[in-house]
């Protein structure tokens, strides 16, 4: 590919978010702890143009800066969902950081920066661009677990986080060296010239590494162990964003460099990723069930959900590509829905957590009570709700693929975590009320209602979707 | 490879010579000087009492910050080394490539210089 | 051998020597100073492999500013060591498996580059005669890696931004002297001209 060294227009979105968090710095800097909630709204003003300038971005495959970033349909598909997850945790954010009384301008800016980082991800062609655009989000990432630094909880998130994170940074490195000492290229193009037809045991260690690396950054089984901990200790709204948009970007980045670095040697790496999705879908079906957190919870179901896109990932085709960008797409918004009515669960200005905490709510407040319902339903894959037709395309690619034992994991692993989400159906419809929750702020009352219809009417007319991510899979192959 | 060892002789010489001092300083007390071993003679000395405490205090997390931001403007400087030498093949876009990465900084310089980063209290 | 080979065993013998001390000095604070000692040593490696910008970076950053950042924090985390020490015999059958598993497969990979060297299709870019290692690097660096290169400042602002969120701490009720207000003083704001009866005073 004969790239330019510089070019605008792919990297467009990029630039506009780039500029956007420098100017946001230089206001906040300027005008102090007073400009907060500006600069809070103009991140998701900025967020929202660059949403808009990728949507809007012609149906091409560009590559810049001498190759190391493509811009490319499935780069895109990525990027958009990344960036509404940043979004929507922000909107989410707003008031909550007012009222917990960590509101500074840096968290918005923090969030742009990491968002930055998911963006290069997305789009990363080299093994150097991966790195950088991994390092980039990861180091925000690790500051916002911390962002309530004077909370315990938090505090230790972060720091486990940044610990774990590293190590899994380190095994990246190594794993990248060794593809990089056999290939001799870090370009995934050359990669895959390099390693076509012969394969050296180095690249598969590399390979193995590297896959320890990613992961730990979607926290799939045995790399998960950081999950419960910084979902239960950051703050809800970073929770939320934890839970969507990086997830986003390392799933983008795994599907990039396996499809197009390493379509030579398919089978090796489709043990390893239908290993890393067997683990994942048990332990989260298994590990959720006696959770009492509901943020808790919520990290092992995303855990599990991790595990199912994996599922897709190992048939190692492009409908397996297709079912992982719809399964992320769907996994997306019922994760932001969930979390916008965790937000909303505070009870006399005190946010409350625990699962009890939501007994009789459909006395009290029946829309929640109804959304959230179908929430669970969706993440439990009951159809017709949006959930299940992501499950139903990732399964349906590995059975193609003739994975029959995976395919057969994976729908006993749903029914098994099924039962905890049904259960918190039955806490709120069927207990006695303890009492109600406060009004919530009117954004997360929204996030939470459009998400509701997004995945309750997702049958009625999925096709845009699932021609963008038919467009984003074909690019790769 | 042989031209690497030339060029950093006089580096050589001076580790060479370093260690030599330094090991017989070390290994010439063995041999030569007087010896009266006490416990006593290691222990804290705190106004004749026994030692309340470890002899270590907490530092206070403000160097931590002052040595981190060095660290940041000294990768900073690191990267402006190359571009000095390589000036004349960079060209313009190698120039403003350089504008833009000092402009980044710079602005991180004004927050944490209104942030106040930089006072001690 | 000849005399790089000698230094190349020299450096390397006390890089891991050194490194091994890292890990098992009683004292963080003698730790740190063995991490130096690694640092150097692996500087020493660098500069016979011909990067010598990246020895003196190396030297520059690491031993100059990293260490004394471990340094310092070694010394504000005031950690028990004998609390430390406890976990050691409880962890090191777990931590010895892995790092036994990491070496046998060092051991594999290493195989295969001594078996079937022509199999490796290393291409290391050759340098010009004449192109000092720092001047070949910064011929790529602004050019052709300008994208890394700028990713890199907004890592380095992204690592300040997150130090000074979660350390810098104010405290309140300290006085600042603000010399834009001071030098902002005039006659007229500064002085007051008081006309004082007599045997009143003021």
């Amino acid at each position: 590919m004969n790239a330019p060294i510089f070019a605008l227009a792919p990297v467009l979105p990029e630039i506009i978010v780039s500029l956007g968090a420098l100017g946001l710095i230089l206001l906040g800097a300027l005008r102090g702890e007073t400009a907060a909630w500006l600069v809070a709204e103009l991140a998701v003003a900025i967020l929202g143009v660059a949403i808009i300038v990728v949507l809007r971005h012609p149906d091409t495959t560009g590559a810049d800066f001498s190759g190391s970033f493509i811009d490319d349909a499935f780069g895109r598909y990525m990027k958009v969902l990344s960036l509404i997850g940043a979004l929507v945790a922000l909107l989410l954010s707003l008031d909550f950081t007012a009222r917990e009384k960590f509101a500074s301008f840096e968290y918005p800016i923090l969030i742009l920066l990491s968002t930055i980082g998911m963006m290069l991800m997305a789009s990363a062609n080299d093994l150097i661009a991966l790195y950088m655009g991994l390092e980039l989000s990861s180091l925000a990432l690790y500051v916002i677990a911390a962002i309530k630094r004077d909370d315990v909880k938090s505090s230790e998130a972060g720091l486990k986080y940044f610990v774990l994170g590293a190590l899994s940074s380190g095994m990246l490195l190594y794993g990248a060296s060794l593809i990089y000492g056999f290939s001799g290229t870090v370009s995934f193009n050359g990669i895959a010239h390099a390693i076509h037809g012969q394969v050296s045991i180095g690249v598969i260690f590399g390979l193995v590494f590297m896959m320890a690396g990613m992961a730990f950054k979607i926290s799939a089984v045995p790399f998960h162990m950081w999950t419960p901990d910084v979902y239960e200790g950051a703050p809800t709204p970073v929770t939320a964003f934890f839970a969507s948009a990086p997830k986003m970007a390392a799933v983008a980045m795994m599907v990039r460099i396996l499809s197009t670095a390493f379509p030579g040697i398919v089978t090796q790496w489709q043990q390893i990723v239908g290993f890393l999705a067997i683990l994942s879908m048990l332990l989260g079906a298994f590990a959720a069930i006696g959770q009492t957190n509901i943020k808790r919870l919520m990290a092992y179901s995303s855990i599990g959900h991790m595990g199912f896109a994996l599922v897709g990932l190992a048939a190692g085709t492009q409908i397996g590509v297709q079912g992982v960008l719809i399964y992320m797409t769907i996994y997306l918004l019922m994760t932001l829905g969930t979390f916008a009515a965790i937000i909303s669960m505070r009870r006399n200005g005190q946010m409350v957590e625990t699962i009890a905490d939501l007994a009789g709510l459909s006395k009290t407040n029946g829309k929640m009570a109804f959304f959230l319902a179908m929430m669970m339903f969706s993440l439990a894959g009951i159809p017709p709700l949006a959930g299940f037709f992501g499950k139903f395309y990732v399964i349906g690619a590995a059975m193609e693929a003739h994975l029959y034992t995976l395919s057969t994991i994976a729908v006993l692993a749903s029914v098994v975590s099924a039962f905890y989400y049904l259960r918190i159906v039955k806490i709120m419809y069927l207990d006695d009320s303890v009492g109600a929750f406060d009004k919530p702020y009117w954004v997360v009352d929204w996030a939470l209602v459009l998400s509701g219809i997004f995945v309750l009417a997702f049958w009625v007319y999925p096709s845009p979707i699932i021609i963008g991510a038919m467009a984003a899979a074909k690019s790769l192959f | 490879m042989q031209s690497v060892i030339a060029d950093y002789l006089p580096l050589v010489i001076f580790m060479a010579l370093s260690l030599v001092i330094g090991g017989a300083l070390l290994v010439a007390p063995f041999a030569l000087a007087f010896k009266a071993p006490d416990s006593e003679k290691l222990s804290a000395y705190e106004c004749g009492f026994k030692a309340f405490d470890d002899a270590r205090m907490k530092f206070d997390i403000r160097f931590y910050l002052v040595s981190l931001l060095f660290i940041i403007f000294d990768l900073e400087v690191a990267f402006l080394f190359p571009w000095a030498i390589a000036f004349k093949d960079v060209g313009l876009f190698g120039f403003w490539a350089m504008i833009i990465f000092l402009g980044v900084l710079t602005i991180g310089f004004v927050y944490e210089w209104n942030k106040g980063a930089l006072e001690w209290d | 051998m000849n005399i790089v080979t000698g230094f190349f065993y020299l450096f390397s013998t006390v890089l891991i020597a050194s490194a091994v001390m890292v890990i098992s000095a009683r004292n963080p604070v003698h730790s740190v100073l063995f991490l130096i000692l690694a640092f150097v040593n692996a500087a020493g490696l660098f500069l016979l492999l011909g990067a010598e910008f990246l020895a003196m970076i190396l030297v520059i950053v690491y031993v100059g500013a990293v260490a004394v950042l471990f340094l310092f924090v070694v010394m504000m985390l005031d950690v028990d060591f004998a609390e430390l020490k406890q976990g050691f015999l409880q962890y090191l059958p777990v931590g010895a498996l892995i790092g036994i598993a990491v070496l046998v497969e060092l051991v594999f990979v290493l195989g295969t580059w001594f078996q079937a060297p022509g199999e490796l299709i290393t291409r290391a870019s050759a340098v010009k005669p004449g192109v000092s290692n720092t001047q070949a690097l910064g011929q790529v660096l602004y050019t052709q890696y300008v994208y890394f290169f700028e990713i890199s400042g907004l890592i380095l602002l992204t690592a300040m931004i997150g130090a000074i969120v979660l350390t810098l701490r104010h405290k309140v009720g300290v006085k600042r002297q603000d010399i834009a207000q001071q030098v902002a003083r005039t006659k007229e704001t500064a002085m007051e001209v008081k006309k004082v009866p007599s045997r009143v005073g003021v």
